[in-house]
């Protein structure tokens, strides 16, 4: 080959690359922006199910064994049977938020989420996948928390938080504005939402509503800002089919984070209800603390989304 | 003959293929157990004896498994520099990126030819090296900033591989984000795979990466020029590994009735120690690949034990003169350095990891090899450029903005091939009844930027993230007039300075960005108990 020759196919190695370089771009259309103002704006998918007559709204389980008390609580409101139909993809959203062990009560404990992934396959759930969006890094708080390992013990899919399972979503200007959001929860047929009861300096309380900060990635530190109305914002933005709230161990002080064993005080009970608001009306008293101290509770309430007090008739307290 | 080249290329590959997968293998992703770093991460620190050296003159203590660089140490006393030649990835780096010289035509062949016999400028290295030793001779560890291994270490964890991860990450969510659904689903199926086998879930990055990718490009651009520049004239293991070879059994044979000068021996020649007739064999100089052995078109060369010592070259070219005044540039420069404004006081942003030893005593050990930084999860960690004084150049400090201490790791101090970060367990970090917990700073919130100090608006993330139990931060609860007449509760930040670890964690949480409104300075660093300002620390921790 001499000089000319190289030169010749070095120009038009580069043309080809351009122009398949080109078409990748073109075909791919980079505008991802115009994609997302082209999706609108987002609106809450229908994750919940009709209510089941007869049947109690919210059960209170009380058992130490935990696994044991999350089946019966479901059982209680209507088997998963109920919640769950065959083929279903589940997402379960717990609080996998800091590298904390299961003791130490800063994230769900990985029993709960267990035995949910094994009561949703037994439901006939096609998929289960288990994401959050911690504060510390996602690859040590899934490992500590203990949630990794028995969750995939029982078959799900534990996702980690990559730009892969993000997604670009506006909730619109009234709402939260413009955010990044978990693709399995948008993607998902049913939304099991499994938050850890414990205590929070600046909200006082941290459970269902305030667990699907998990579900956003982006300037989450800013939401502290108006938290109580952001925390029932959230709460309309995911309705979820059924919410587990854990209160087996429950932090009464330095939360969200904790750190030490006694910090927290063991009540092994597990909520089930279809009714979010409830269930965080009811857990205020494992922090001695009354629905009534918590003005998200009512904001959530006139937005619908709940009765911070249920008649004595739709709630089964078991082992109480 | 041409066996022992090929011998020789996999043993190149092999060990380069290995040092790429160990520096890879050292992030928080692959560690089987997640709290403990496998020793054989360190080895290529190990068996390096420039660092053996180093550390037990500086530091005065034979450190962890660095013994191992006995074996390379010896064995080259007998057989040579083997090592350049045969298992250093930075040599086959260079080797690969001096492979690509024409020799087709005559004048091209006659210069490379030229171009390989020995010159003066490859005794520089040799008083590199004594100036090295002199400066550690003072504690002043410098070696890893020329030493191959923690050279190339830290340009590919530091460089290389954080730039291959953006540009991936960046191709495939291209493809992924394609509105044409078979390119889309080719980059969902390959993002997936990536992710799951090598990607990391978070982009790492690092501080002056320009000026290590600098370095890198000029070494690698150097070997244009000269075959090997870098190994024949400057690296300091090459030198150390040269004098050890002095008295070497194993060597360069010529037969020189075979011999008719067509210099072919010195095409290709990577060490530039002259195989050819007309000059002597400089032994220490040869990296013993063979490439004259191959190349030789009438085998008037061979590798034997016990050639006639006259016959060749045995001792590096260097002069007593110069050796004298390199050692004396080099105990002399210690003193000029640290007699400057080096200290604490003067860099109150240098935090440096937990478990790391009091300054002195960390310089007298850093070989700058970046493995703290590879390992740290939150790539908390970054290479100093001027933040440590010209001594402490690449050395690991943290920049909270990126990331911060994570309360329960301590990977820094066990991926540390030289203790100059001790490695530490969990409980002795956090602290007990009998030990006070690992600080490496204070935090300070400033309260002309702090929301609710500054504005009146809800907040406290940094309290929210705090790690201690107690919580180093403390909320004050207080009614105030807001501007607009309204009396608000709000709840302050304040830091509770015997608490506080220093970790960072609050500043890397806080919303104000850019310069944040709770900031840590190295201040209250266990290391350094001059560098404190508290009367005293109890013991216990506080409840």
């Amino acid at each position: 080959m001499n000089r000319r020759e190289f030169i010749k196919q070095t120009a038009s190695a580069a043309a080809a690359s351009v122009v398949v370089g080109g078409g990748v771009l073109l075909l791919g259309n980079r505008g991802e922006a115009a994609g997302k103002s082209s999706a609108g704006i987002y609106q809450p998918k229908k994750y919940q199910v009709a209510a089941i007559p007869d049947k109690p709204v919210m059960a209170v389980v009380k058992d130490k064994n935990w696994r044991q008390a999350t089946a019966t609580a479901i059982a209680t409101i209507g088997g998963m049977g109920a919640f769950i139909a065959k083929g279903d993809y589940v997402c379960i959203k717990p609080n996998i938020g800091w590298d904390r062990t299961p003791e130490q009560g800063a994230d769900t404990h990985p029993d709960i989420i267990a035995e949910l992934t094994n009561l949703c396959f037994k439901a006939g759930a096609a998929k289960v996948v288990i994401i959050d969006v911690p504060c510390n890094s996602p690859d040590r708080t899934y490992n500590r928390s203990g949630i990794k390992a028995a969750a995939e013990s029982e078959g799900a899919q534990v996702l980690m938080p990559d730009s892969n399972q993000l997604q670009d979503i506006d909730f619109g200007p009234e709402s939260l504005g413009e955010w990044q959001a978990l693709k399995p929860i948008l993607e998902c047929d049913k939304l099991i939402n499994v938050p850890v009861v414990k205590h929070h300096s600046l909200s006082g309380i941290t459970a269902a509503m305030k667990n699907w900060l998990g579900a956003l990635d982006g300037p989450r530190n800013r939401l502290h800002q108006n938290i109580n109305d952001n925390v029932a914002e959230l709460g309309r933005l995911f309705p979820a089919t059924l919410t587990i709230e854990d209160a087996t161990r429950v932090l009464q002080r330095n939360g969200p984070t904790g750190g030490r064993i006694d910090d927290a005080i063991v009540y092994n009970t597990v909520i089930a209800s279809t009714d979010p608001v409830a269930a965080d009306a009811y857990s205020t008293r494992f922090l001695k603390r009354k629905p009534a101290d918590f003005s998200y509770l009512k904001t959530s309430q006139e937005k619908g989304l709940g009765s911070v007090e249920l008649p004595a008739n739709k709630i089964a307290e078991i082992g109480i | 003959m041409r066996k022992y080249r090929i011998a020789r290329i996999i043993s190149q590959t092999f060990f380069f293929l290995l040092f790429l997968y160990l520096v890879f293998a050292t992030q928080y992703k692959f560690q089987p157990d997640k709290e403990t770093v496998p020793g054989i991460l360190k080895f290529f620190f190990d068996m390096n004896p420039l660092n053996l050296l180093g550390t037990s003159l500086a530091g005065g203590i034979l450190y962890g498994t660095l013994a191992l660089g006995f074996i390379l140490l010896i064995t080259t006393i007998f057989f040579g520099r083997y090592f350049c030649g045969w298992v250093c990835p930075l040599g086959s780096v260079n080797h690969f990126f001096s492979s690509f010289k024409s020799e087709r035509k005559e004048h091209r062949a006659r210069a490379l030819m030229q171009s390989n016999v020995y010159k003066p400028y490859q005794s520089l290295k040799y008083y590199l090296l004594i100036i090295l030793i002199g400066m550690a001779i003072w504690g002043s560890l410098q070696t890893g900033v020329f030493d191959p291994i923690s050279l190339l270490g830290r340009s590919i964890s530091m460089v290389v591989l954080p730039a291959v991860t953006w540009l991936l990450k960046t191709v495939l969510s291209l493809l992924w984000g394609s509105s044409n659904s078979v390119i889309a689903f080719a980059g969902e199926i390959l993002s997936r795979i990536s992710s799951a086998l090598f990607l990391p879930a978070k982009q790492p990055r690092f501080d002056t990466i320009f000026w290590l990718a600098l370095i890198f490009l000029l070494i690698i651009i150097a070997n244009r020029i000269y075959t090997r520049f870098w190994c024949r004239a400057v690296c300091p293991l090459g030198a150390f590994l040269g004098i050890l070879s002095r008295y070497s059994i194993f060597g360069l044979k010529k037969n020189e009735e075979a011999c008719d000068s067509c210099d072919k021996c010195l095409l290709r020649c990577q060490g530039g120690d002259n195989p050819h007739k007309e000059l002597p064999h400089h032994r220490t100089e040869c990296h013993l690949c063979l490439n004259c052995l191959t190349d030789c078109p009438h085998d008037a060369l061979s590798f034997g034990f016990f050639e006639n010592r006259k016959k060749y070259q045995p001792r590096p070219e260097i002069t007593r003169r110069k050796v004298m005044f390199a050692g004396l540039a080099g105990l002399l420069a210690v003193p000029t350095l640290r007699s400057g404004i080096d200290s604490f006081k003067t860099r109150p942003n240098l935090i440096r990891p937990p478990g790391a030893l009091k300054e002195e005593d960390f310089l007298a050990r850093c070989i700058r090899c970046g493995q703290c930084m590879k390992i740290c999860p939150t790539n908390a960690l970054h290479p100093t450029l001027m933040e440590a004084g010209w001594e402490g150049i690449f050395t690991p400090y943290m920049i909270p903005v990126i990331g911060y201490c994570e309360y329960n790791c301590v990977l820094c101090g066990q991926a540390c091939p030289t203790g100059a970060i001790q490695p530490l367990t969990a409980v002795k970090k956090h602290g007990d009844s009998e030990n006070k917990p690992v600080s490496i700073g204070t935090a300070f919130v400033d309260k002309n930027r702090c929301l609710p100090w500054a504005f009146d608006t809800d907040c406290i993330v940094c309290e929210e993230w705090c790690p201690t139990s107690t919580k180093a931060i403390k909320l004050l609860e207080q009614q105030v007039v807001a501007s607009d007449g309204k009396t608000l509760t709000l709840k302050r930040p304040q830091v509770d300075p015997v608490l506080c670890i220093g970790c960072g964690a609050c500043e890397y949480a806080c919303p104000v960005e850019g310069h944040k409104a709770i900031r840590v300075s190295a201040v209250g660093e266990s290391r350094n108990p001059d560098n404190e300002m508290i009367m005293h620390r109890p013991k216990k921790e506080k409840v």
